[in-house]
């Protein structure tokens, strides 16, 4: 899992950092001495968890939950033991740290983010995988879970922090990434031919030389993607 | 209060990567002469909201050398600079000093 460290000390940054080089399911890349600067991070790089200090001058560790409209897991690093209630306001918060963190303490943690994850995974409703073995995927939009069906989709396109997913019926906006969704897709529908586009394949309507029809829609098809999609293609 | 620091709960960090270990007593030994500055000043210009955040910053320098009494100290001054108030305040400083000391000598 790859984490940051947001603290505006360095001797609890260095102290979260030994941490995680102990433990082998984390992979520190980076660290912020300020929450503002670790937002403009997690605009352009997916993190799996967040290492918060509460207490900071100006932007506070609340205020960083807050601003983020898809956080990823959060443990909270505090030196206040009452803190434990408040932490607990928000989904993404699975647990806190009181300082200085033990790493008997720390390894409990980490395993809860672990437990997090899986309990996640098992709710996410992949490929056909689901008790009705439907095929189906569900985004969340506005707090709502809108169901698709996987061979209803046509394209999806990167767009910055969102995704565009066209369907036969509508389009839909969803605050996540490309990669993020490939994982969700199966490989006998889906193809990524480009950085920013994923195609249901079953749907092209022809090809040429560097691009796709699908409905009526030309998709690029980039020169590294291209050769994959010329194998999935049953040519005569 | 005559508590004095130790390194048990660094040398518990640390293992046996005396790498870090160096390291770390390097990093707080850079970052406490400049808190407790920034504390003085503070204190100075009866600034009390801000010596109340450099107080909780500090206190955690006194957790991980391991100085519970001080710890205590440092969580109830802050609570009083909350509230308007500095009865702590020289013994805290006397708390900053020994602390001061102790990493001359690490």
């Amino acid at each position: 899992m790859n984490c940051i460290i947001i603290d505006d000390e360095a001797t609890a940054r260095a102290v979260v950092r030994q941490l995680c080089s102990k433990t082998p399911a984390l992979n520190v890349i980076d660290e912020f001495e300020n929450a503002i600067d670790a937002i403009k991070f997690l605009n352009h790089q997916d993190i799996d968890v967040v290492f918060l200090d509460i207490h900071m001058p100006g932007f506070t560790g609340v205020d960083f939950v807050q601003t983020l409209k898809n956080p990823p897991k959060i443990i909270l690093t505090t030196s206040d033991t009452d803190f434990g209630i408040a932490a607990y306001e928000y989904e993404a918060i699975v647990d806190y740290l009181v300082k200085p963190i033990t790493p008997e303490r720390f390894e409990k943690s980490v395993q809860k983010i672990i437990n997090a994850k899986n309990s996640q995974q098992k709710n996410v409703k992949p490929e056909g995988s689901g008790p009705s073995g439907s095929e189906d995927l569900y985004i969340n939009i506005d707090r709502r879970l809108i169901k698709l069906k996987l061979e209803e989709i046509l394209i999806i396109e990167a767009k910055g922090d969102y995704i565009d997913i066209k369907t036969i019926k509508e389009q839909f906006r969803v605050h996540t990434t490309l990669k993020k969704i490939k994982e969700k897709l199966p490989e006998k529908l889906f193809l990524q031919i480009h950085r920013s586009f994923i195609i249901n394949f079953t749907k092209i309507i022809d090809i040429e030389d560097n691009s796709v029809l699908i409905e009526k829609n030309v998709i690029p098809i980039s020169r590294s993607n291209r050769p994959e999609l010329m194998r999935r293609l049953n040519l005569l | 209060m005559q508590e004095k620091p130790n390194l048990s709960y660094v040398d518990q960090l640390s293992g046996d990567d005396t790498e870090f270990k160096n390291s770390f007593i390097s990093i707080i030994k850079q970052e406490f002469p400049k808190e407790k500055e920034l504390y003085m000043d503070c204190v100075d210009r009866q600034l009390t909201k801000q010596t109340a955040d450099i107080v909780h910053k500090i206190k955690h320098k006194f957790s991980i050398l391991s100085m519970q009494d001080s710890y205590r100290l440092a969580v109830a001054y802050e609570m009083e600079l909350l509230e308007g108030r500095t009865t702590s305040e020289s013994e805290f400083k006397s708390v900053l000093n020994i602390m001061e000391n102790y990493l001359k000598t690490i």
